[in-house]
């Protein structure tokens, strides 16, 4: 049995965007490499949507390696002999830090969980819990903040809202703000999870049941989203996907997975269910929809980064159509307008947004250096 | 040009590094793996920033800490705020502009001096070339074929003298370059391949 993760047990209650309160929150973590003596080697890695805090160890539920392994480890981009890495579960996911899935503090005697009376949450949220953590970790000013896709707007956010707790912001495949098309497709999600029966308004907790099937759909559009077109083709074409007797691939004429990206998508779909809450989806998805780090200040995004006196780094991929280099070169025109140390680059890779998570040599080469 | 002054610099790089006061804010568009940046960040102590439209140059100027923006100088600077920088670097790019002219302006908006470089057209090996051979000139500071090179504006000293009367600069500066040293002004516009120019809007 692997040992129970560090949770940090916040001693305030953590104020909301919404004007509600989070009390007695948790926020489960992850540490890797030694802290210095004066606290300065510390690198905080925010994960994206579905991520957790496993960001370099195995997955409690799933037993697989950290979601970027190959990124953070001794002698890795990220080095772990020379950082303190930390990465926290953000609050309303469902991998040990407060979400739905958590009992009401004080609540009912049979510890029901929030469900759906959790508050809706934004990224500035999941930040100001983040930063509570640093409080309590005693870290004043971190070294760098790493993160992509929704860790990337956690990143922005806590430059933009806390700009004196970070020297280096590095923001892989991610945007300033939520597009319809972004927001379109969430929506597809949240409406596939609360169509299935057994979703029952949130209150499946008590209960034999989950929202599995529609929570699949959910990850299996999402999945789309995270792919490139000429990558599935590389990946699957056509190709037909061999029949469960072992026999070969043949067009069954009714709806089985004939094809191998049904396959591939029906199982990634399954495989979501067992590690992740159907709620925690809603919440976070609503979370990323709200994200607009312009309209927080005043509407324009160079505003958010005045006086800024840290060092940003950029980076989207050229096949990345959920959040393309258009957003990134958005973001990268503000800092420049505010005067901002800013470096930015659009790297070339066929896979889509999902990028940011595979072997990518120059990526490798821009986040030494940049975290160096 | 290949020769190298005591910094590591080439020639052309080295005159402006010279000229560029200790402390000041620098764009350096076409900043290429960012000699010149880290010269003026690590010995004078400058704030330097780079505009450069190669993405593995942008990668390795990363790597080594510059901070440097990929994108298109004919586009970019336009994002850009008023007087954003002490000084405006435009090396060996002004010839690939798709409009130098505007360029010029823009270097001029974005900064409150600029430094522009650029290969002389009016060299005497390239009037030569096109004067007996007829031909396009391929030479040592031109040595890509007319039908392959980027250097889709080619200019003389005399020609850039004028752009900056009309855009209504004045050259503070200029710097001569010819078989990768210094030479005077005199007859420049027939002995150097190389021209810098420092301007002031």
């Amino acid at each position: 049995m692997p040992s129970k993760p560090p949770v940090f047990q916040l001693p305030e209650s953590l104020p909301l965007d919404c004007g509600q309160a989070l009390e007695s929150a948790r926020i489960a973590y992850e540490t890797y490499g030694a802290l210095n003596a004066d606290k300065s080697n510390a690198v905080l890695i925010c994960h994206a949507l579905t991520g957790d805090q496993y960001v370099a160890s195995t997955h409690p539920v799933t037993g697989k390696p950290g979601w970027w392994t190959r990124m953070v480890g001794p002698g890795k981009p990220i080095d772990t002999d020379r950082f303190h890495v930390i990465c926290a579960n953000v609050i309303g996911s469902c991998m040990g830090s407060t979400g739905p899935a958590s009992p009401i503090p004080g609540g009912a005697a049979d510890g029901a969980p929030y469900a759906m009376r959790f508050p809706v949450i934004t990224i500035r949220d999941m930040v100001r819990g983040l930063v509570a953590l640093l409080d309590g970790l005693g870290i004043e000013t971190l070294h760098c903040v790493v993160g992509g896709s929704m860790g990337g707007m956690q990143a922005l956010s806590l430059a933009a809202n806390w700009p004196g707790r970070v020297a280096r912001i590095l923001v892989i495949a991610s945007t300033a703000r939520h597009s319809a098309q972004n927001i379109a497709f969430h929506e597809v999600g949240r409406q596939a999870i609360m169509a299935d029966p057994a979703w029952a308004q949130g209150n499946y907790y008590a209960g034999d049941t989950s929202p599995n099937n529609g929570l699949a759909v959910a990850r299996m559009a999402a999945h789309i989203t995270y792919l490139s077109e000429e990558g599935l083709t590389a990946k699957f074409g056509r190709r037909l996907q061999d029949r469960p007797d072992g026999s070969a691939g043949a067009k069954s004429f009714g709806f089985d997975a004939d094809f191998q990206v049904e396959s591939y998508l029906r199982y990634q779909g399954s495989g979501f269910t067992r590690r992740f809450d159907a709620n925690s989806y809603l919440y976070i998805t609503r979370a990323m929809d709200y994200f607009d780090l312009a309209e927080e200040h005043g509407g324009r995004l160079a505003d958010a980064f005045a006086g800024s006196e840290a060092r940003f780094c950029i980076v989207s991929f050229d096949t990345d159509w959920l959040y393309p280099t258009a957003e990134s070169r958005h973001v990268v025109h503000a800092l420049n307008a505010a005067g901002a140390k800013v470096s930015f680059v659009e790297l070339s890779a066929p896979y889509g947004h999902d990028s940011f998570l595979l072997e990518h040599d120059q990526l490798d080469r821009v986040v030494r250096g940049f975290v160096e | 040009m290949s020769r190298h002054s005591p910094t590591g610099l080439r020639p052309d790089l080295a005159a402006i590094a010279a000229r560029v006061a200790a402390g000041s804010r620098v764009l350096d568009i076409g900043c290429g793996e960012g000699e010149l940046m880290a010269v003026l960040e690590a010995e004078k102590g400058c704030d330097a920033r780079g505009l450069e439209l190669d993405a593995g140059a942008v990668e390795r100027c990363v790597a080594r800490g510059l901070s440097v923006v990929q994108g298109d100088a004919d586009t970019d600077l336009a994002n850009y705020p008023d007087k954003a920088f002490d000084y405006a670097v435009l090396s060996q790019t002004l010839q690939v502009a798709a409009r130098p002219d505007l360029m010029l302006g823009e270097l001029l908006r974005v900064g409150r001096r600029a430094f522009v470089s650029f290969p002389n057209f009016a060299h005497w090996r390239t009037r030569a070339a096109l004067m007996w051979g007829g031909r396009m000139p391929v030479t040592r500071a031109l040595p890509v074929s007319w039908y392959a090179t980027q250097n889709i504006h080619h200019v003389t000293i005399k020609d850039f003298r004028e752009l900056a009367r009309e855009k209504g600069a004045r050259i503070e500066g200029a710097w001569f370059f010819a078989n990768e040293r210094a030479i005077g002004a005199r007859g420049a516009n027939w002995r150097a391949e190389f021209a810098v120019f420092e301007l002031s809007g």
